[in-house]
């Protein structure tokens, strides 16, 4: 029972990581499309997939590059020389 | 002393177009001078609007015309400045109308390149013996990257042009940056150290880079343990130094090269942001098209469904019903009919047959029946009679008096 296992292990979308939220909703996708779900299921499915698509959308949106450097045996934070 | 115009030996006169070229004859037959490379300072460098390229080639007792001819000048990667001091290679010749003769350069190079060269040529064919640049020891290069190491100098161009375009490209990965000096007497141990560092940190992908700059410059790329560092690491390494046509030992040990730091960057960044967000509208188109397909095929089962209960309902039987009842009460009426249609022939029969023996018909024949008014009873003798009797006839009756 893949549903069950999925429901029971749905966090919040706003805790997914880009990568997180693409893995389940390309699972959430593929059951809506293999598998033959009772119409609540359904709907819950794809409330979900766009839930996740939404929240992949802005995590592109949003994405600032991350630049850290090696100081030593530390990485912290770099700053970058204005233009 | 005049000389005299007649000498008893009379020698050969040239004219001087004749002897001007056989100095150049003289000059060009000669191999050495004809593939040389002439080291000196340059001065009174000269570039009009032809495109050749004249200067002066100087050293402390000594000074050289040079022409480098606009084929050639296109093709100069360090940019010629007076007073610098070069390596100039071509072949010597004459310009028979300044009766002058002169080099004609075909490469110029900084001094020291040239044993540079020897050494980077030495070096690349030992390491290429041991197979460090084999093929096979390439690592793939992933597509798409979490984290990025980078090994370049913290305040050049090379960096912010890098950071540029991770930014433009991915912004969703993690730059992790190990500056390192990129020339002079540390680089190369400096690189090799970041290179460590970073190839310890669990990265996907590290970009070794420098800008350009003259083969001097990029010597450090060349070292020995740099280039065995390159090609050791465990993490896939792209090396991005200087321009499109420099080429350093680390190009050859990296698992990719890249013409420079930019298309490095890029090079490390094959899926981009515009990529993955055409894969999530793919998946929201997936979603609504197999949601909206699921939905129909839930509407198509339960208007099957609701034929079937409509063939099932008790309507259809109680129709039929209906009809049966109909039926039967046809046939019921119908017999009935035919019935009351017997009896009345019967009773119609038994009524003539009556009428036949009815004392009616007697009346009619002519008889009377005389009834006591009194007591109705029938007078058929003369004792029987009383005052006032009723005589029936066949119409009617009336009273009579004895």
């Amino acid at each position: 029972m893949p549903k069950a296992s999925t429901k029971k292990t749905e966090k919040n979308v706003e805790d997914l990581s880009y990568e997180e939220a693409l893995a389940e909703l390309e699972q959430v996708v593929s059951a809506l499309e293999n598998e033959q779900s009772q119409l609540e299921d359904a709907i819950r499915l794809f409330e979900r997939g766009q839930a996740l698509a939404a929240r992949c959308g802005v995590l592109l949106e949003a994405a600032e590059l991350k630049v850290k450097q090696v100081v030593g045996e530390e990485v912290m934070a770099f700053e970058e020389e204005s233009e | 002393m005049q000389p005299s115009l007649f000498p008893a030996a009379v020698p050969q006169t040239f004219t001087v177009s004749k002897l001007t070229f056989q100095i150049r004859k003289l000059l060009e037959e000669n191999e050495i001078l004809q593939d040389v490379w002439v080291q000196g300072e340059i001065s009174n460098l000269s570039r009009p609007a032809s495109g050749h390229v004249y200067f002066t080639l100087k050293d402390t007792n000594a000074s050289l015309k040079c022409v480098m001819w606009k084929t050639s000048a296109a093709r100069l990667n360090l940019p010629l400045r007076d007073g610098m001091a070069v390596e100039v290679h071509g072949k010597i010749g004459v310009y028979e109308p300044a009766g002058q003769y002169q080099l004609y350069a075909d490469q110029i190079r900084g001094v020291g390149e040239g044993a540079l060269y020897q050494e980077f040529m030495r070096l690349k064919a030992m390491l290429e013996a041991e197979g460090l640049f084999d093929p096979d020891r390439k690592k793939n290069i992933p597509e798409l990257p979490h984290k990025i190491g980078i090994v370049t100098s913290a305040t050049g161009a090379a960096l912010r042009d890098m950071l540029n375009t991770l930014r433009r490209r991915l912004p969703l990965v993690e730059v992790i940056l190990a500056p390192s000096p990129v020339q002079g007497t540390e680089a190369p141990s400096a690189l090799v150290k970041a290179i460590n560092t970073l190839d310890d940190k669990q990265l996907d992908v590290i970009i070794l880079a420098r800008g350009g700059g003259s083969i001097e410059d990029l010597w450090a790329f060349n070292d020995e343990r740099v280039v065995r560092t390159v090609a050791d690491t465990m993490t896939p390494i792209i090396c991005g130094v200087g321009h499109e046509t420099d080429f350093t030992l680390c190009d050859f040990a990296a698992d990719l090269r890249a013409p420079t730091p930019t298309a490095a960057a890029e090079l490390a960044t094959q899926i981009t942001v515009l990529d993955l967000q055409a894969e999530v509208q793919t998946y929201k188109t997936r979603l609504a098209s197999a949601t909206v397909n699921l939905i129909a095929e839930q509407k198509a089962s339960l208007a099957s469904l609701t034929a079937q209960l409509r063939y099932l309902s008790p309507a259809r039987l109680i129709q039929s019903e209906r009809q049966r009842v109909d039926e039967l009460s046809r046939r019921a009426f119908m017999s009935i009919a035919y019935r009351v249609n017997l009896q009345k022939n019967h009773f119609e029969g038994t009524q003539k047959r009556l009428e036949a023996v009815s004392p009616l018909a007697v009346l009619a024949r002519g008889y009377a029946v005389v009834t006591r008014k009194a007591d109705g009873g029938v007078v058929s003798r003369v004792a029987q009679a009383s005052d006032v009797m009723k005589v029936r006839v066949s119409d009617g009756e009336f009273e009579v008096k004895k």
